[in-house]
């Protein structure tokens, strides 16, 4: 039986770059090689033009070009209705969000209290949080910027934190705790381990953690490494 | 000034009256007639091969191009932002504790502050970038097609290539189009013509006999209408009478494509409109399964229809597509575990499509049937490969869901698919609680179980 183009199922090759598999269809000639085109995403301006304050985002956020325009690309989809901002209810198309336990926090992060509309800018301001941290480029008036280590805790912080008033208290860790275990533990576990976790952090003795107590405990974790994502070249 | 005129019309007309009758005569010996009797030409597979070669061409033009005034070309999800770390809640969450205290594991207490770190970060990047969603947007290309539809890269780089992409246009719709529509409407119009004549002949063999002939004819010009190249593999494993057929769902065309190649039973819920029509009249000939709106919700009535259709021997095999809903044909979701309840022994298919030359998938949020159709027609080719697998039944102590599931796994295998856990319906619904529980149960488990231990030292 002749077979022409796709007649035997290959296994997907993958990419030596970025370890994703190659799209079918590969060309004949200089294309043989499985390796995909991860490697072209250099800016080009025409590119740029339809991203609105990509300079200032990219100096502020210090994301490049390539990977603002792939994030122009994702708020693009999750706005569905081209309303040209973003809404909690746009982040349920993200199905694997939907099986995280502190889900609602983490939409919550990207509107402000009183806010209920998200912006590219700000959608990108949060993500910035998961760059890789680099070394130290405060330039004394400058903000400190997202990616920090003390950007990440303040983030994580403000998890905790819901009502914004810059401390944990106990009933803020007990609900932290009730959504990520729910059915799973009884009552009195989990306010044990709240109790613990206060017990454990909570210097001044307020019954609460601030965010430099919350800093404290954490000194010993990288959190660096553990608050940023594999961002591809 | 009126006879001036006059030669010059007539002269019009009867060039008219001779391109038509050549039209049609060409139309019935290349196309129509072989048809019927099941032949092929090879003209659709030289057609492929030339186009493929303008199709490199093209693309290694738009890449010169592209270098010289140095852009760099952009592929879009032809990769993802970030790579996400494939270990699992366990592992990362003590990784955090261990880098976070010099206590031993054993002895660690439970929770810890840092824990959220990884919610958080498993959180953010899937608003980056998931899985799922991937799967629903129409697959990217590397090469040009010559479609504007298919890239992001059109800005002018060369005469020639512009000349080209004109050219194509101007075949794809001016020629190409109106072929295809003259094509299936005449197959459409025959299937339901002759079929309601097969419905007055009384129950027979030779009723059966000249219902197969003509679904298959009918068929078969329907995939001229769409210049589907297929090649079927593994024909040996057909599926038999008594059997009930799976495949991978991509598009609508899907039914057209294995149709072509066999007789089968269809189900599916009864439409209004030329649907409708084309349903009711195809039951006359041979018996399909065709449910009404409210007899769809009904677990128990649907199931039992396919169960007494399954058990009469001399009625077709039944065609079902488990995923319940059109996926860009990169992967295999969940199959829903209706069919495999049923006992009957079970064909699966792979269906893959070439998407070079036109993509096949039907995201139906995008566009409507009308603007598809379009689409699919002015496109140059629908070029896929059919693998028949060998038949599967449920084995002792299997579940329908696990039976689902390694009849999904064989066939994301033979197509060369992604074999995905997700849920297809998820492209419309909310994900359901399960799964988030399914998390939670698992961090759970970890501090509980560190709890336990330490209650019993």
């Amino acid at each position: 039986m002749s077979s022409v183009g796709c007649s035997e199922p290959k296994v997907q090759p993958l990419c030596s770059n970025c370890s994703f598999d190659v799209a079918a269809g590969h060309l004949q000639g200089e294309r043989q090689s499985a390796v995909c085109f991860c490697r072209n995403m250099g800016s080009s301006s025409s590119d740029m033009k339809t991203v609105p304050n990509s300079q200032e985002l990219m100096e502020e956020t210090g994301f490049s070009a390539a990977h603002l325009f792939r994030l122009y690309e994702r708020f693009e989809f999750l706005d569905k209705d081209n309303k040209g901002h973003l809404r909690p209810e746009d982040f349920e198309a993200v199905q694997e969000l939907s099986t995280n336990p502190i889900r609602d926090r983490i939409i919550g992060s990207f509107f402000p209290p009183g806010q209920e509309t998200a912006d590219f800018p700000t959608f990108v301001r949060i993500l910035a949080h998961f760059r890789p941290t680099e070394k130290s480029r405060t330039r004394g008036d400058q903000p400190e910027p997202a990616n920090s280590s003390t950007g990440k805790l303040k983030f994580a912080f403000q998890l905790y934190d819901q009502d914004r008033d810059g401390k944990i208290s106990k009933d803020e860790l007990l609900q932290v705790l009730r959504a990520m275990l729910e059915m799973q533990v009884t009552e009195e576990q989990l306010q044990s381990m709240a109790e613990r976790a206060i017990q454990e952090a909570d210097l001044d003795k307020d019954k609460a953690i601030s965010f430099e107590e919350f800093r404290k405990t954490l000194e010993k974790v990288d959190t660096d490494q553990k608050m940023s994502s594999r961002f591809m070249k | 000034m009126e006879l001036f005129f006059n030669p010059f019309d007539n002269l019009l007309c009867i060039l008219l009256g001779i391109s038509f009758t050549v039209w049609f005569t060409l139309l019935l010996v290349f196309i129509i007639v072989p048809a019927i009797f099941g032949v092929s030409f090879g003209i659709r597979r030289l057609y492929m091969k030339t186009l493929l070669k303008i199709f490199e061409w093209a693309t290694l033009r738009i890449e010169r191009g592209a270098k010289e005034k140095n852009h760099h070309l952009y592929k879009p999800y032809s990769n993802a932002i970030i790579a996400k770390e494939p270990t699992s809640l366990e592992e990362e969450i003590k990784e955090i504790r261990r880098s976070g205290s010099n206590k031993d594991l054993d002895s660690a207490t439970e929770f810890e502050m840092s824990d959220i770190f990884y919610f958080a970060r498993r959180g953010v990047e899937s608003i980056m970038d998931d899985e799922v969603t991937k799967r629903f947007t129409a697959e990217e290309l590397e090469s040009w097609n010559l479609l504007t539809r298919s890239n992001n890269n059109f800005q002018y780089i060369s005469l020639r290539l512009t000349v080209l992409w004109w050219l194509g246009l101007l075949i794809r719709y001016g020629f190409l189009l109106p072929l295809r529509v003259t094509l299936a409407f005449t197959g459409v119009s025959l299937l339901v013509f002759l079929t309601s004549l097969i419905g007055l002949l009384p129950n027979g063999r030779l009723k059966n006999f000249l219902s197969e002939k003509v679904h298959l004819m009918c068929y078969r010009i329907c995939v001229r209408a769409l210049t589907a190249i297929i090649t079927y593999h593994d024909s040996e494993n057909k599926p038999k009478n008594g059997g009930i057929c799976v495949a991978n769902h991509t598009s609508p065309i899907d039914v057209i494509i294995l149709a072509s190649d066999g007789c089968y039973a269809m189900v599916g819920q009864i439409h209004g409109g030329l649907m409708g029509v084309i349903q009711r009249s195809m039951v006359k000939a041979c018996p399909h399964v065709w449910f009404e709106r409210s007899e769809v919700k009904d677990r128990h009535l649907v199931a039992k229809r396919l169960s007494d259709h399954v058990q009469d021997k001399s009625k077709l095999p039944i065609l079902i597509f488990p995923e319940g809903t059109c996926i860009n044909n990169t992967s295999v979701m969940m199959f829903k575990k209706g069919s495999f309840d049923i006992g009957a022994t079970v064909y699966p298919v792979a269906i893959k499509y070439d998407p070079r030359f036109g993509d096949a998938f039907w995201n139906s949020s995008k566009f409507g049937m009308v603007n598809y159709l379009l689409h699919m027609m002015s496109s140059w080719a629908i070029v896929c490969s059919v693998w028949y697998l060998p038949p599967m039944s449920r084995e002792e102590g299997e579940d329908a869901v696990q039976f689902a599931n390694r009849v999904k796994a064989a066939i994301a295998r033979k197509g060369g698919l992604v074999d995905l856990l997700w849920d297809g319906g998820l492209k419309r619904e909310k994900v359901k609680d399960t799964f988030k529980e399914e998390q939670q149960k698992l961090y759970s488990k970890m501090l509980v179980g560190t709890q336990e231990d330490r209650s019993r030292s």
